[in-house]
């Protein structure tokens, strides 16, 4: 579409400026959003994006500047004031109670007196109508927590609808979605943008952008400091304002030269704690030298495997060799001895203790190495300094091995995390998600350390619910669905095929 | 951005706050005396004159002190590994009965410093073996730890009254206790130690334990800050997956954790059985477990700040009594009522000022 000046502004952000302590998190930003566009915002984590995202919903107050709602000028002190603008926002994490119907998680809040028998009609009414102008078709009367996650991200959106949001807010909306439900996703903005609505779309994706938005802005570092038509502009530009300098976006690598199995991998069966099979007779190996990655739909089993393998969860059945020794069922500590280095899919529960200053969270689970204390004393002076070389050398910021973890920025953290693991220098290494929530800039350090160990002649086996990530470093890719592993492609296989065989279609 | 996140230098976090939290709570002490028709400055100047005014009254204040600095470790140990030991009541109680096995075979034979290390030991060790039972539990069945300790304190309490009314009484006496100890038998007097400052220590119970009290403090912070045990106990403490993935196992920290709580919160009974009295007496620990809930997390589980707020214990105590005796309008429960707004205040409250004392630090300091 792309209308620009033609079309009226549906939101102006006048000068906003917005100060937590010493932190700028909003400067100066003006933002036109026309009316009937899906406008993007894109920028690194701790750009300012959510910050100024929430300023327009109300859970923050501007320091200074003007929102403007249809040219009128508005002020919205909480999210009540933003729903009455018609303003409604799709979280990333969903505000969904689970265990309600859909039709009861619509109606939560404007429930219409305390009687609820007038308020489940009008709201089925309501929904009957959704669907027939949007195509948002949903089973008003079935539980949320049975439901996939597309169509729980779809009550989001008809909750937000519901109550007469003209103006829709999507925070990172594809993150846990498979490539055919975000399709289908996109499907609906684009038919609520024809009807009139107007979509803002927060993602760090860059392809995301070029696929469905009419115009995107820029920020970084609490500045906005672009706005294009998204048809006039490249990815490449785009990355580039973002992190401020030229990103390399396609992993350079050459071919992998595979060498001994390190990983064997025979009839393994896992379990959750409520007994369902979550990985179901899987068998694979992973060579010396070269990276398989396995691809799948968050849930599918990838998490089990992964922590399995990793000796967090006891497997019910079936054998892992490493490097030739049996290592099925062996506890974590052991495992690193046999050369197994592991970067959770967790950081924040798994790979590092929040609370704990960053030295103390560079020995997580090598803690009883002589080197870092003899006996069972820590030497903190020979921890610190050892810290403060990864600092360096992995350039974490800022560079202070004494600050708490939660303050580090997602990447930074991530970086911490593989810093520890690599420079062990493991025979296999384990790895869940390398950049979930990891900006640009630190995607790209990470990856190639990836790969660098690949060329060392380690054995990597990398988990991701990012497809391109799976596709851009794996030499051989396994597709999981419902806990088995369902086929294998070679690294630069098609992404339809993959997504296809990720949804249990084809194999 | 939330101001949870936000680090505060050392001297805000566990010197400001909590002089605010105590401020907060005198204030409200204040109201509660004034609403009772005292005056709250005279009974503020009473109760610190009782508790620190002459020797004795400095005597009987460090000897409350020692207690709670005791069963303030044991709590601090447990939390730093994620457990919330309740039972440390009923550790001490069992603790004393270890004290005083040792204590009843030794002193007649050996002078006290021979006995005292055995005692240390035999405390200990009773002490944690009451813990025992609820830790594994806890580690290998997954009962929680709160409702087991309370548990244990009821059948520690009934144990001890069958041992002392049926086995270690003496025979024709009426009192439930065991017979006096010999000099052998007992820590000796810090008389030295008050008379240093020009004091007179009295019949103040003051005495040696207060001295293991403060090694204690010093072992517990090697334990938690410096070596790998604490590392493992604090990752479990904060983050039980974290623990999981590091490959720190389980159920053994949780044991050793809640062993040497316990073994912590027995070495109190040094203090009134082979301090003060010099016999095993029924129900010697009287509240002094629970007291340590709250000295601990006053403390911020950190053994400086344990040290400071049993010494604030010791002098509600001490002060608290003789108040209680020049205002007789002031009773035992008013007492309690104070002390109950300290732990609200400085305890249970500790963050509610937090956010506001961030803000101001942002606008003045500008820190981040």
């Amino acid at each position: 579409m792309g209308l620009g000046s033609a079309s009226d502004p549906a939101i102006e952000l006048v000068g906003i400026d917005k100060k937590f302590g010493a932190v700028h998190a909003n400067k100066n930003i003006n933002l036109t959003v026309a009316k009937g566009s899906i406008h993007g915002i894109i920028g690194e984590n701790g750009a300012g994006k959510s910050t100024l995202m929430s300023i327009l919903y109300g859970f923050y107050q501007a320091d200074q500047g003007e929102i403007r709602i249809s040219g009128r000028p508005a002020t919205i002190r909480d999210s009540q004031a933003a729903i009455a603008s018609g303003i409604g926002m799709v979280h990333q994490h969903f505000m969904l109670v689970e265990n309600f119907t859909v039709l009861e998680n619509v109606m939560l809040g404007a429930e219409g007196g305390q009687l609820l028998a007038k308020g489940t009609s009008s709201v089925r009414k309501e929904l009957k109508r959704l669907e027939d102008d949007y195509g948002m078709e949903v089973d008003p009367d079935a539980v949320v927590e049975e439901l996939p996650v597309g169509t729980q991200q779809r009550v989001e959106i008809l909750k937000a609808l519901y109550r007469g949001a003209e103006i829709l807010i999507l925070d990172e909306p594809t993150g846990v979605l498979t490539p055919p439900e975000a399709d289908h996703l996109f499907k609906v903005l684009r038919v609520l943008r024809d009807q009139g609505k107007t979509i803002i779309l927060i993602t760090h994706k860059l392809r995301e952008i070029m696929a469905i938005t009419d115009t995107v802005s820029v920020m970084r570092r609490g500045e906005m400091v672009a706005t294009r038509k998204t048809a006039e502009t490249t990815v490449e530009e785009l990355a580039e304002l973002m992190v401020g300098r030229r990103v390399l976006l396609r992993v350079e690598k050459g071919d992998a030269a595979p060498g001994n199995v390190l990983l064997s991998v025979r009839n393994l069966t896992v379990k959750d704690s409520r007994g369902v099979v979550m990985v179901d007779d899987v068998s694979f190996d992973v060579r010396a030298g070269e990276i398989v990655g396995i691809a799948g739909v968050a849930g599918n089993g990838q998490s089990e495997l992964l922590e399995a393998i990793a000796g967090i969860r006891k497997p019910s059945a079936g054998e892992v060799w490493i490097d030739g020794k049996p290592a099925a069922g062996i506890d974590p500590r052991r495992l690193r001895e046999l050369g197994l280095a592991h970067i959770p899919e967790d950081r924040h529960h798994m790979g590092l203790v929040l609370k704990f200053e960053e030295y103390e969270n560079a020995i997580l689970g090598y803690h009883r190495d002589q080197r870092f204390g003899r006996g069972p004393m820590l030497d903190l002076d020979a921890i610190r300094k050892e810290a403060e070389e990864k600092i360096a050398k992995y350039d974490i910021r800022p560079p202070n091995s004494r600050l708490r973890t939660a303050n580090f920025s997602g990447g930074n953290q991530q970086k911490i995390v593989v810093a520890r693991e690599i420079e062990r220098d493991p025979k296999l290494l384990l790895i869940g998600q390398p950049t979930r929530g990891v900006d640009i800039g630190a995607i790209e350090f990470i990856h190639k350390r990836i790969i660098d160990m690949r060329d060392a002649g380690k054995a990597v086996l990398l988990v991701s619910v990012e497809l391109d990530e799976v596709r851009s470093l794996s030499d051989r890719i396994l597709v999981m669905f419902a806990g088995k592993v369902v086929g294998e492609k070679s690294g630069d296989a098609n992404e339809q095929a993959l997504g296809l065989m990720m949804a249990g279609i084809a194999a | 951005m939330s101001t949870t996140s936000v680090q505060l230098p050392g001297w805000i976090n566990y010197g400001v706050i909590p002089l605010i939290n105590l401020m907060l709570a005198l204030f409200f002490s204040g109201l509660v005396v004034w609403a009772i028709g005292e005056n709250p400055f005279e009974a503020l100047q009473l109760l610190v004159a009782g508790a620190l005014g002459r020797g004795e009254g400095i005597g009987f204040t460090l000897f409350y002190t020692t207690s709670f600095i005791f069963t303030g470790l044991s709590v601090a140990v447990a939390i730093h590994a994620g457990l919330f030991n309740i039972g440390s009541e009923g550790q001490a109680y069992l603790g004393g009965l270890g004290a005083a096995l040792v204590a009843l075979s030794l002193d007649r034979y050996v002078p006290w410093y021979v006995t005292m290390p055995f005692a240390v030991i035999g405390a200990a060790l009773f002490g944690a073996a009451c813990a025992a039972i609820p830790a594994w539990l806890q580690a290998k069945r997954g009962s929680h730890i709160v409702i087991t300790t309370i548990m244990f304190n009821f059948i520690t309490s009934s144990l001890m009254n069958y041992v002392l009314v049926h086995l270690l009484i003496v025979p024709g006496k009426m009192a439930p206790e065991t017979r006096t100890f010999l000099p052998g038998g007992q820590l000796p007097k810090l008389d030295w130690l008050i008379a240093l400052f020009g004091g007179k220590l009295g019949a103040a119970p003051l005495n040696v334990s207060f001295l293991i009290a403060l090694v204690m403090c010093f072992l517990v912070w090697v334990l938690i800050w410096r070596t790998k045990l604490g590392y493992e106990m604090r990752t479990l403490g904060i983050s039980p997956s974290a623990a999981g993935y590091a490959g720190i196992p389980y159920a053994k920290i949780v044991m050793i954790a809640m062993l040497i709580s316990g073994g912590l919160a027995g070495m109190m009974a040094l203090n009134p059985v082979m301090g003060a009295s010099g016999r095993l007496q029924i129900e010697f620990v009287g509240g002094a477990g629970f007291v340590g809930i709250a000295v601990s997390l006053m403390g911020r589980n950190h053994p400086a700040g344990i040290v400071l707020s049993a010494l604030l214990f010791g002098i509600l105590y001490q002060g608290g009594a003789e108040l209680s005796f020049d205002m007789p309008s002031i009773t035992r429960d008013m007492i309690v009522v104070i002390q109950g707004l300290v732990i609200l205040f400085a305890g249970a409250l500790e963050y509610m000022l937090r956010p506001a004392i961030v803000r101001l630090y942002q606008q003045v300091g500008g820190g981040k």
